[in-house]
């Protein structure tokens, strides 16, 4: 085995990429959660998002309008999600399995024709002499728009979260449902917004994977993205810097175990492939045996039905 | 503008018609969906739901209705009662790959022996494996409160993993000139969960789904156990007060789970897939969640509805084959199905009201 | 008389199977206090609730500073100066004070300078408070600090205050009616909420009384005696509890520093408590809501385990024992909620029988579940306490929150317990049931059993409590003989003013 093959500047840089998806994700289903909706369907809407994504992408030609399709994709799967907890009152534990199974088949009868395709090419972001500094050229200036779009949104559901009146309404919807009621705030629409914005981040990490990660489209490409994106929402304590800590982290096993798979490890492929679930597993672990006042970081009514009862 | 009004009791009749409605909408939902590809909606419903039992072929076809309603039924009686209880496994597909491993691993260990003890200790490994593979996300819950959903999730991949490992070394057949998969054990008398009435598709497995039905109709609704399973998912801190124990709850349902989703694989891989293989898999582990809902989580509901949903895998296939509909259009039907049945459930609880408009 | 600030008339609102409000009129003058009288379930906070804007009438019309009023959501109420202090449910405690203020003003400052405001109020009139601090670190008191700020801030026309002292000790409660009279004062009028006479009487310029949703009279209560305007209220003559004396005997429950921290992050961990209480007597627990009743009633049933020394029973150590291990020695409890707690919300009276009567009723026999037995048990508490529902196979749901109470109550005693804990028996209930349960526990202590009544109405433990103890912080005062004491005693035991202080404005 050659671990001399490994760059750790390259290594970087990579593990940027490989993270976004999961980012994507998770960043949106902060916000859900912040919302106290638990929405399991992350896994259901990213693939959607994947197809969407690449079918817009690969009819238009232009990937920004596959993004954006993807966006629009995992948003109105995610409504059909927002209506039947939110106005049906159905669990949303079985209702978000039901957008996984469901969003499952659905981009795989929607993918039929597009196995085998190449999508058009997204370009990096050209920072001219930036790109070329040493050791910060690679790592930081070397990528595709949506790796600095997904640090952008990071950023920008911290500071909404934290400083806006929309943020503080959203978190107090999320605390206690009963008393945002009593002042006179709208739950279930604050709710929908947020299920809908998470199903559109949720769809961009799709197209992140069908677009520029793999880039192709095959059934089932998530392989569990979405999972991880829930798991790191639990990770990051519902928040959202310590969301990136947790994408890079898991993003840098992914790309490390792909990296000693390449450099001929001498431990079997699949064992290699298995241990980012692993690595998420036990930190989750970790982060849930640490009771007392870090588990208070969790919404208070997370996944908690609402029915007006005046 | 539609308004929802609690009822004072949960409706049991409303309860017990919100599946049929959940399948007539699909059905509705679903002909649209075939007709906008560009199949005729009726031909695809009818070879869907009405050839494969009364049709021209019905006699190979409902011998498979056991075959693939065998494992599914097994699956969700274990999920139901976690369900119920408010403890989420929704690994049961590890859980089935785990069993079907070790069952076919004992199995394969005593080859070419012949022994009548082989069969039972294999199924008893099944049962072991599924088992085991589900105390990780119990013991992890009760010692450290991790969450069961994503831990027994994420083992899926991680299982699916091992089984890949297993085909392509540990278990790998010898003399099958270096193919991936194990030996046939279809072709290994000893080991063979073989059909038990000719024609019928009724095996092992199957009759151990028939079994799980009762005992899970005899558990909830004559046993202290049942009792306190409902309860703590009804009111978990109600049931604190009649003094359940949480943990132990945890640990039986994922236990029990676990086992019944292992045990379906071993009759699974020992019988109608034969043999250890990378895609042995095919989502029972999911699709039995589907199975467990629209059975409304009750043992007799969850026989008819792993029969129904046998039904459009074994239609779905017809309809492969003669309409050339694509085999995720029936993925796609089946999580629609779940989808529209959690929509009509709110009917059991609530009633709908027309009324005016109104600040609420 | 003056131009009215607030005229209302025939205001009516309908839910399903109820008249909640049947053609309410009256008018509250500015600068008055106005008191809304009524037992639970008379339609108070329905009205209220149309007021704020949180529900629209079904007929009717309201007058606000002589324009028509009829505001469509809360917002619309704060933005034309009603303001409302909440009994339960308007504050989320993981954000700050400064947050919960602001997310009921409608056009709140930069948090900063929030906090500068909310500082400057609170001391102003006296109600001290940092807007820095986590709501779930408060306690109930203080809580009441933050909402009454919430509205002062926005300087209301119309101040409601939904029963404001159930979370108040005496002493508390003298400081909040300072304030309110300061408000009134400076010409703000008072919607008054309370079924406390007493208070009614002290604060109140004029009373309104509502009874099964109808106005069934007015009066002004200085002129009134707390008897008859209970009358109006509850409509009958009403009944008192009789008790038998009896000394009492041996001591059957013993706690000895009983420690527990509390489940809940912001619960209230208990500290060191002892007692005793003895058969035949009844041990009254008072104190502010939020001070540690949930934990000692957890605590005592089993829910949350004790070292095993802790706690004895009939010279026994059970602390490390669970609910049912302490119920088959005849420990027996009745939580404060009733729904999700003491019953299982969507189960039927039959199966809530079985949660607690399944050991002594001897419901279970191997295991499996004696169904006719179970219901036999049911039946029996609906016959004995007269529990209106169709049957035992009604959700538990479906009952009134007074005949759940007596159903939840009743299946203790029933089990003949040689000591019951209960933890707010008559919360939210009516008034005839409340006597009910009262006449309940004392007779079952006449027979000999042990009784503890946690309980933050003072005016039912003195009624039936031979001791009083009160909890503060997390800590039980020594018990002292209920008779003779008066309020300003049991209001230290309670833990005083805590730090409040009387109002500042001049």
């Amino acid at each position: 085995m050659d671990l001399s093959s490994i760059n750790p500047l390259v290594l970087i840089a990579a593990l940027m990429v490989a993270s976004t998806p999961i980012l994507l994700a998770a960043i949106g289903e902060l916000v859900v959660e912040k919302s106290g909706v638990l929405n399991l369907g992350v896994e259901g809407m990213m693939i959607t998002g994947a197809i969407c994504g690449f079918a817009v992408a690969v009819e238009s030609g232009s990937p920004a309008l596959g993004f954006l399709g993807a966006a629009l994709g995992g948003a109105v799967l995610s409504l059909l999600f927002g209506v039947l907890t939110q106005y049906l009152l159905s669990n949303q534990v079985a209702t978000g399995l039901a957008l996984t199974l469901f969003g499952l088949g659905l981009s795989a009868l929607m993918g039929q024709g597009y196995i085998g395709i190449k999508p058009p090419a997204t370009g990096d972001v050209n920072f001219g002499p930036l790109a070329d500094l040493p050791v910060l050229g690679i790592v930081l200036f070397s990528h595709d728009l949506m790796v600095y779009v997904s640090l952008a949104l990071v950023a920008a559901v911290w500071a909404f979260l934290k400083y806006s009146r929309a943020g503080l309404i959203l978190r107090a919807v999320g605390e206690s449902h009963e008393a945002a009621h009593a002042l006179g705030y709208k739950v279930v629409r604050v709710r929908l917004a947020a299920i809908a914005f998470g199903g559109a981040c949720a769809g961009l990490g799709g197209a992140y994977l069908s677009l520029i990660r793999v880039p192709q489209w095959t059934e089932g490409m998530t392989a569990g993205a979405g999972w991880i994106a829930l798991a790191i929402v639990v990770f990051a304590s519902w928040k959202p810097w310590r969301v990136l800590l947790g994408a890079y982290l898991f993003g840098g096993v992914t790309v490390l175990q792909l990296n000693l798979q390449a450099a001929g490890l001498a431990v079997p492929v699949e064992y290699l492939s298995m241990s980012p679930y692993i690595i998420t597993i036990l930190v989750l672990v970790i982060m849930s045996s640490n009771r007392g006042r870090a588990a208070l970081t969790a919404p208070a009514a997370l996944g908690r039905s609402f029915h007006a009862s005046s | 503008m539609i308004r929802l009004e609690k009822r004072p009791n949960p409706s049991r009749a409303v309860g017990m018609m919100t599946p049929v409605l959940a399948v007539l909408l699909t059905m509705v939902a679903g002909g649209i969906l075939f007709a906008a590809l560009g199949k005729n909606p009726f031909v695809a419903i009818k070879t869907i739901f009405y050839d494969p039992i009364l049709g021209e072929f019905a006699f190979y076809y409902r011998g498979q209705l056991l075959v693939k309603g065998g494992p599914l039924i097994l699956i969700a009686i274990g999920l139901s009662l976690g369900f119920r209880a408010g403890i989420w496994n929704i690994g049961a597909e590890g859980q089935y790959i785990i069993g079907a491993i070790c069952g076919a691993g004992v199995g394969l260990a005593f080859y070419p022996a012949d022994f009548w003890f082989i069969f039972p200790l294999m199924v008893m490994a099944g049962a072991a494996g599924g088992f085991l593979w589900a105390m990780i996300p119990a013991i992890l819950k009760t010692r450290f409160n991790t969450n069961e959903i994503l831990v027994s999730l994420l083992l899926v991949y991680v299982a699916e993993q091992l089984l890949a490992s297993m085909s392509l070394g540990l278990l790998r057949n010898p003399d099958g000139a270096g193919f991936p998969g194990s030996r046939n054990l279809r072709q290994y008398e000893a080991a063979a969960n073989n059909e038990l009435i000719a024609g019928t598709g009724m095996h092992w497995g199957v009759a151990a789904a028939f079994v799980a039905v009762i005992l899970a109709y005899i558990l909830l609704n004559r046993h202290m156990l049942g009792f306190q399973i409902r309860l703590t998912g009804e009111s978990p801190r109600a049931a604190r007060f009649g003094g359940v124990k949480p943990n132990l709850l945890v640990v039986f349902c994922l236990g029990t789970s676990g086992a019944l989703a292992g045990l379906a694989g071993l009759f699974e891989v020992a019988g109608p897939a034969g043999q250890i293989s990378i895609d042995f898999n095919v989502g029972y582990g999911f699709t039995a969640i589907i199975v467990a809902f629209l059975g409304r989580l009750h043992p007799a509901g969850i026989l008819l509805a792993g029969l129904l949903m046998a039904l459009t895998y074994i239609g779905g296939e017809a309809a492969q084959a003669t309409l050339g509909l694509p085999a995720a259009a029936i993925q796609a039907f089946q999580g629609m199905l779940l989808f529209f049945l959690l929509a009509v459930d709110v009917l059991t609880n609530y009633r709908i009201r027309w009324a005016k408009l109104e600040t609420a | 008389m003056t131009e009215a600030l607030l005229n209302i008339e025939g205001l009516t609102k309908a839910y399903p199977g109820v008249v909640a409000n049947d053609d309410v009129s009256f008018r509250i003058a500015p600068g008055e206090v106005h008191a809304l009288l009524g037992e639970n379930g008379a339609g108070k906070s329905t009205l209220v609730k149309m007021i704020y804007g949180l529900v629209r009438p079904d007929s009717g019309r309201m007058q606000f500073g002589g324009a028509p009023y009829d505001p469509p959501t809360p917002h619309a109420a704060r933005a034309m100066g009603v303001a409302m202090v909440f009994q339960h449910f308007s504050l989320f405690e993981a954000l700050n004070v400064a947050e919960n203020v602001a997310l009921g003003m409608e056009n709140p400052p930069p948090q900063r300078q929030l906090a500068r405001r909310i500082r400057e109020v609170s001391e102003t009139y006296g109600l001290p408070l940092d807007p820095e601090r986590l709501v779930g670190d408060l306690s109930a008191g203080e809580r009441q600090r933050v909402e009454i700020i919430r509205c002062l801030l926005q300087d209301p026309k119309l101040l409601i205050m939904d029963e404001p002292t159930s979370v108040l000790t005496p002493q508390e409660v003298d400081i909040l009616f300072e304030t309110l009279r300061k408000l009134q004062a400076e010409g703000t009028s008072i919607l008054y909420i309370s079924h406390k006479l007493e208070e009614i009487k002290t604060l109140c310029d004029h009373a309104t009384i509502l009874r099964l949703g109808k106005v069934v009279g007015e009066c002004n209560p200085r002129q009134e005696s707390a008897r008859s305007m209970a009358e109006m209220m509850v409509g009958t003559a009403l009944h008192t509890p009789t008790r038998g004396e009896k000394a009492p005997g041996e001591v059957v429950l013993d706690l000895a520093a009983l420690s527990v921290a509390s489940a809940n992050p912001f619960g209230t961990s208990l500290r060191s408590i002892h007692l005793e209480v003895r058969s035949g007597e009844i041990l009254g627990i008072g104190g502010v809501a939020g001070n540690g009743q949930d934990e000692l009633l957890a605590a005592l049933s089993g829910e949350t385990p004790a070292p095993a020394e802790a706690v004895k029973f009939c010279g026994q150590e059970i602390g490390h024992l669970g609910p049912n291990a302490r119920r088959r020695l005849g420990l027996l409890a009745a939580p404060e909620e009733r729904l999700g707690h003491a019953a299982a919300p969507d189960m039927s009276l039959t199966e809530n029988a079985l949660l607690t009567g399944a050991i002594r009723e001897e419901l279970v026999s191997g295991g499996f579940l004696k169904w006719p037995r179970a219901q036999g048990f049911a039946e029996r508490i609906i016959a004995a306490f007269d529990v209106r529902t169709p049957g035992p196979g009604n959700a538990a749901r479906s009952l009134s929150g007074g005949n759940l109470q007596k159903f939840v109550i009743g299946r203790e005693i029933l089990q003949r317990p040689a000591c019951l804990v209960v933890n707010q028996p008559t919360w939210g209930v009516d008034a005839s049931a409340a006597a009910a349960i009262r006449q309940a526990l004392l007779d079952l202590a006449a027979e000999g059993a042990a009784v503890i009544v946690i309980s933050q109405d003072l005016d039912e433990l003195m009624e039936i409590s031979d001791r009083f103890a009160a909890l503060n912080e997390g800590r039980l005062s020594a018990p002292r003989p209920a008779k003779g004491l008066t309020v300003d005693e049991i209001g230290l035991m309670m833990g005083g003013a805590h730090d409040m202080e009387v109002a500042h404005v001049a």
